[in-house]
């Protein structure tokens, strides 16, 4: 049985010399494909195509934060609250999100529209406060910006 | 204002040197050419004239790392080389701005040192949270392809998936062989038995990048850069309570004093510096009394931290240093692996016991037992990951002993809710959160 994914999969498994290496960039495409989260079938899909079972790729899944296993919000909020951060007011940064998205941080909007998060340090902490929006980085965000950022993407919604 | 020799980002102009014309009209990718025209081991010894030592946390000299691969003809194995671009220790962001600046001489770094140990197999493992720069790498190494620069040489880049232990070199290599990405017992090291227990050199972006600057300026000019032991620029990330943050190369050795206020513009809102943390969360705290350390590794050592990855974080007076230890340790229980105990256990042990000393909640024996946990965390583990959140807090209880100590006695925050991490919600707390919110609706 072929799947979506199989013949890409294959691709990858080309690029390692042993096909297991290439589980995480399966598991990346087929969240991809699977509106941002790993349902089962997404994890036999990879299991499939990489000759192991689904278990293994569960086990691979459930380690990596950006691996999902339960259903995300058509949009991701992901603010980070790591110390160069919060220090510049990371905090009144999910606050301003909690208000605007009417959500706590670490839910998702029964509409399914938005989920909404805190993150370790991403990587951008001169530029704080960093919050990534459907993976993308914006930089120096403050809590007077969030408002417009919901804005925006309630107007990409439409 | 210290003078700022460009290394890393010369010819850049402040800005990107990221077209393959711009960089090649740069005098981009001689380098290469001139250690191709030189035996591999000739490449190798350069880098050893030239000081340079790894600038992903370890300090490990790079061309005796490379002089520990074995060669092909004693060890019939295919060799790699694995760049580390993992970047994720709290308050570094060097490696990103590097592959968006300059990717070309980052690619340019790994074509020579894959050249020198004589591998034909490059893997990128590049943190899964670098959209952009996986593209501009992407993008870049197309470039080369087609102006046949990389010849017979694979470059892979292979994204992570968010996990910080995935840094650690050899929790890195099993997570690029498709396991969970947990460290390996050491020895073998990597050098003998590192990817599909092969020979394998692991190397920082930085470090990489700085190779083809060594090979183009020659070595024995750039050792003429930083201070003794610590050769070089450095690509400082400079975070916290401070005017101007941001990625700043400067030489080794400059002091924090030059760092923060000469380049970084001081403190904001003329607040007075309470700490500065100096090479990235895993580091020991340094106090405002401290200003004059200089920026090396001796120096640093000699202060009882480390430059760690110089990911140089300031902390003004507004900032509670228990609060600052529970937001800490909160990270590393968050990306503790789970596969030693002391490191597991210990973390979390850390927080819930800072939590309590904030809460007012804690007894003289609490701050006892915290010490305690430190040590039976320090160097009981496969990896540093535990030791840094140790290291960490008990630096803060050794520098800030007082503030501690007033946690205690008085049965309060000494900062009355006015600490600038004041509720700061980790992600290792908001599950929790949000379960104590759905029990309690
Ligand atoms: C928990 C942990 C996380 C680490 N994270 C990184 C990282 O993100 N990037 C990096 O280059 N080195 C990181 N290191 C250091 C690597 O293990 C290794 O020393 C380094 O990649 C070697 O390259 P270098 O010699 O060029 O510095 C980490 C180490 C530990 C213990
Ligand atoms: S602390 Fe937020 S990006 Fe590093």
């Amino acid at each position: 049985m072929t799947t979506a994914i199989y013949s890409r999969v294959q691709k990858l498994r080309k690029q390692y010399p042993e096909p297991t290496s290439a589980v995480l960039p399966a598991l990346r495409l087929a969240q991809e494909e699977h509106g941002g989260w790993l349902p089962p079938e997404a994890l036999r899909e990879v299991a499939d195509a990489l000759d192991v079972t689904p278990a293994f790729c569960l086990s691979i899944a459930s380690f990596y934060d950006q691996l999902r296993l339960e259903p995300v919000g058509r949009h991701l909020v992901e603010v980070c609250t790591n110390v160069s951060c919060a220090l510049a007011g990371a905090q009144q940064v999910v606050e301003a999100f909690e208000r605007g998205l009417g959500i706590s941080a670490g839910t998702t909007s029964a509409d399914g529209g938005f989920t909404l998060g805190t993150v370790e340090c991403l990587g951008g902490c001169g530029w704080a406060t960093v919050v990534a929006i459907d993976n993308r980085h914006r930089l120096r965000v403050q809590a007077e910006d969030v408002a417009g950022i919901i804005e925006e993407l309630h107007a990409r919604e439409a | 204002m210290p003078a700022r020799p460009e290394v890393v980002f010369a010819g850049t102009n402040g800005g990107a040197l990221d077209r393959v014309e711009d960089y090649e009209a740069a005098g981009g990718f001689r380098a290469l050419a001139k250690a191709r025209a030189m035996a591999p081991d000739d490449v190798i010894a350069e880098l050893e004239v030239s000081g340079l030592r790894g600038r992903g946390g370890a300090f490990f000299p790079t061309g005796r790392k490379w002089a520990f691969v074995p060669k092909p003809e004693q060890l019939a194995k295919p060799h790699y080389l694995v760049v580390n671009a993992d970047e994720s220790e709290p308050g570094t962001f060097k490696d990103r701005e590097i592959i968006l600046r300059v990717p070309f001489r980052f690619l340019e770094g790994c074509l020579i040192a894959a050249y020198a140990i004589q591998s034909q197999h490059v893997f990128v493992y590049i943190r899964g949270e670098y959209e952009r720069e996986f593209e501009v790498l992407r993008d870049a190494l197309e470039a080369m392809r087609k102006r046949d620069l990389l010849g017979e040489i694979t470059v892979v880049l292979h994204r992570g998936a968010g996990a910080y232990i995935c840094g650690e070199e050899t929790a890195l290599l099993e997570s690029l062989e498709g396991r969970r990405g947990q460290p390996r017992t050491k020895p073998p090291f990597p050098a003998i038995a590192g990817l599909y227990a092969a020979p394998t050199a692991v190397n920082n972006v930085e470090s990489i990048t700085t190779v083809t600057s060594v090979l183009e300026l020659g070595a024995a000019e750039y050792a003429t850069l930083g201070v003794e032991n610590s050769t070089g620029t450095r690509v400082f990330s400079l975070s916290g309570d401070v005017v101007t943050p941001g990625n700043y190369e400067l030489p080794h050795g400059i002091t924090l004093r030059e760092l923060i206020y000469d380049v970084g513009g001081g403190v904001p809102g003329g607040r007075d510096l309470k700490a500065i943390i100096p090479g990235g969360s895993s580091t020991a705290i340094l106090t405002a009394s401290e200003i004059d350390t200089p920026l090396d590794f001796d120096s640093l050592v000699k202060a009882g931290s480390s430059i760690g990855s110089a990911g140089v974080v300031v902390i003004d007076d507004r900032c509670c240093m228990v609060q600052l230890g529970i937001r800490v340790s909160q990270f590393y229980e968050h990306e503790s692996c789970g596969k030693c105990t002391p490191c597991r256990v210990g973390t979390r042990w850390l927080t819930q016991i800072l939590q309590k000393i904030e809460d007012g909640r804690s007894s003289q024996a609490d701050l006892d037992l915290l010490l305690s946990v430190c040590d039976r965390i320090l160097g009981k583990c496969l990896c540093p990951l535990g030791d840094s959140d140790a290291i960490a807090v008990a630096s803060y209880v050794d520098r800030f002993r007082d503030e501690f100590q007033a946690h205690i006695e008085t049965g309060r925050c000494p900062l009355g809710g006015d600490s600038s991490l004041e509720g700061i919600l980790a992600p290792s707390a908001q599950h929790e959160r949000h379960l104590h919110e759905v029990v309690h609706a």
